[in-house]
């Protein structure tokens, strides 16, 4: 569990998380959402240590990450999987290579240990035969799935995807979706999703927070958010008519 | 930012940089990789500028001494002494600035531009030390070898000339190349080498590693890096010159 205490950051003047509380709680695909600029990726990189907040508390299981002793804090990293915008894969490296890295770095394994985890955790995101090929000869959604095997190969507690659906064809974008979800469940990992993909938050979103001007202007699940009528959550997700739709759809099934 | 601060920050990232590696196995890995990438694959320019400035060095002595008063083994001892002292450590390293210091500016910077060197630190690593040190290590290496290659082909390259165009004797330019041998040039070249070598693998990789933006961010650093290498060699030269021979 992750519980996030009136968090605040910002860069020079400028003020771009306002005080953010919040608990992500294992198990379950915890999602953030929000316009371009409310303060989404900051708030992400803040929570994977890459920001250090001016003020307010993470804790990580009761661990606050501001205490963490050096060696406290690697044991913390070692415990966190992290998906990029990007996928952010090693370009010198192979498939596997890339998968092993964090295996090489941090353990005692042999090779075939190592490489019997890999294969498994390739298997999982099913990528069985691309082990030998570099990520520039990969499709978005294949270095999408590399990143995401990269990310749980050290059996991680927390996992973190900014933005894991971007520049991805919808079909694509609902596996992704769908393989985080199930590795949530079967290793009852805290998820946090950054996204700003609606049908993401409709097929997967357990627990959605919506920021505005780094400010959290509201959270509830997905169905929650059917019914609300805040007007910015109301304006930002029903934006399109076809989730208009969707949604009164939805209230008149209901009677709501 | 002002230049204070750029250099404090440089004075931070060595701090960094100089940690002992986390996986001893990753490090060697890396720096075969480095040696490679950063020395072997500049092999061949080197040989083929000292072979060919050697050539115009000796030819150049040779076309400025045209006295009966001098000797001609003169023309082998300036241009034995020429390419020691300046060309090959100096010269050579220029080169290597362009060519290896655009290298590392464009390879961690795009690692920046691309998150990767983020992957590497939410894993938990000291992406400085693990990009950097192999770089650093394997240019301290390898370059002592690259120059003193450069300064034995610039010398034959010199003969070569000399046989070649008639202007002088292979036979005085050799007695030139053995007269008056001071080793200690041949040190004060190396101590030169090894400064630049260090100069070589950190001011790009400075550049690269604070980069911000997208891929244009990275070109400007190459460009950037490859003048301040430059500036801070010939500086260095300067200052070392001064410190060692005078």
């Amino acid at each position: 569990m992750i519980e996030v205490k009136d968090l605040r950051k910002g860069f020079g003047n400028v003020e771009v998380l306002k005080g953010i509380s919040t608990t992500f709680h294992p198990g379950k695909t915890n999602l953030i959402i929000g316009q371009s600029g409310a303060g989404k990726t900051v708030f992400l990189k803040s929570l994977i240590g890459l920001h250090h907040p001016e003020s307010g508390s993470i804790a990580f299981d009761g661990r606050l990450n501001t205490n963490f002793s050096i060696e406290e804090k690697r044991q913390w990293r070692q415990e966190i999987g992290m998906v990029f915008q990007g996928s952010a894969l090693f370009d010198s490296q192979t498939v596997e290579e890339n998968v092993m890295f964090p295996l090489k770095m941090f353990t005692n394994q042999t090779q075939s240990e190592m490489l019997d985890r890999v294969n498994f955790v390739l298997d999982r995101v099913n990528l069985k035969q691309s082990n030998h090929r570099f990520p520039a000869e990969l499709s978005g959604g294949m270095q999408k799935r590399v990143a995401i095997a990269r990310a749980i190969v050290m059996k991680p507690k927390y996992l973190f995807c900014d933005e894991p659906n971007s520049g991805l064809d919808p079909q694509t974008a609902i596996v992704i979706d769908n393989l985080i979800q199930e590795i949530t469940e079967e290793y009852q990992i805290t998820t946090v999703i950054n996204t700003h993909d609606m049908n993401s938050v409709m097929e997967i979103g357990e627990k959605i927070i919506f920021l505005k001007d780094g400010i959290k202007e509201w959270e509830g699940s997905s169905e929650e958010m059917f019914k609300t009528d805040n007007e910015a959550v109301v304006n930002f997700v029903y934006s399109s008519n076809l989730f208009k739709k969707v949604r009164q759809a939805y209230l008149n099934e209901t009677n709501l | 930012m002002n230049y204070i601060e750029h250099i404090g920050k440089y004075y931070m990232m060595l701090k960094q940089v100089f940690r002992r590696p986390q996986k001893a196995r990753i490090f060697y890995d890396a720096l075969l990789r480095e040696v490679e990438e950063l020395g072997l694959k500049s092999i061949g320019i080197i040989l083929f500028i000292s072979f060919f400035i050697g050539g115009v060095i000796a030819l150049q002595t040779a076309l400025n001494l045209d006295s009966a008063f001098i000797p001609e083994s003169l023309i082998g001892f300036a241009a034995k002494r020429s390419i020691i002292l300046e060309f090959a450590p100096t010269f050579c390293s220029i080169i290597l600035a362009g060519k290896v210091g655009s290298y590392i500016t464009s390879s961690i910077g795009t690692m920046r531009v691309t998150e990767q060197i983020d992957a590497l630190e939410v894993m938990g690593i000291n992406s400085l030390n693990h990009l950097v040190l192999p770089k650093v290590i394997a240019t301290l290496f390898f370059y002592p070898f690259l120059i003193t290659l450069g300064m034995v082909l610039g010398m034959f390259g010199g003969w070569l000339a000399g046989v070649l165009s008639g202007l002088f004797s292979g036979v005085s330019y050799i007695e030139g190349l053995q007269t008056d041998f001071n080793p200690f040039l041949i040190a004060y070249a190396l101590i030169k080498t090894l400064v630049f070598a260090f100069l070589i693998a950190t001011v790009p990789s400075y550049h690269g590693y604070y980069v911000k933006g997208g891929s244009i961010a990275v070109g400007k650093a190459s460009t950037q890096s490859v003048v301040w290498t430059t500036i801070l060699i010939v500086i260095t030269n300067y200052l070392l010159t001064q410190m060692l021979l005078t």
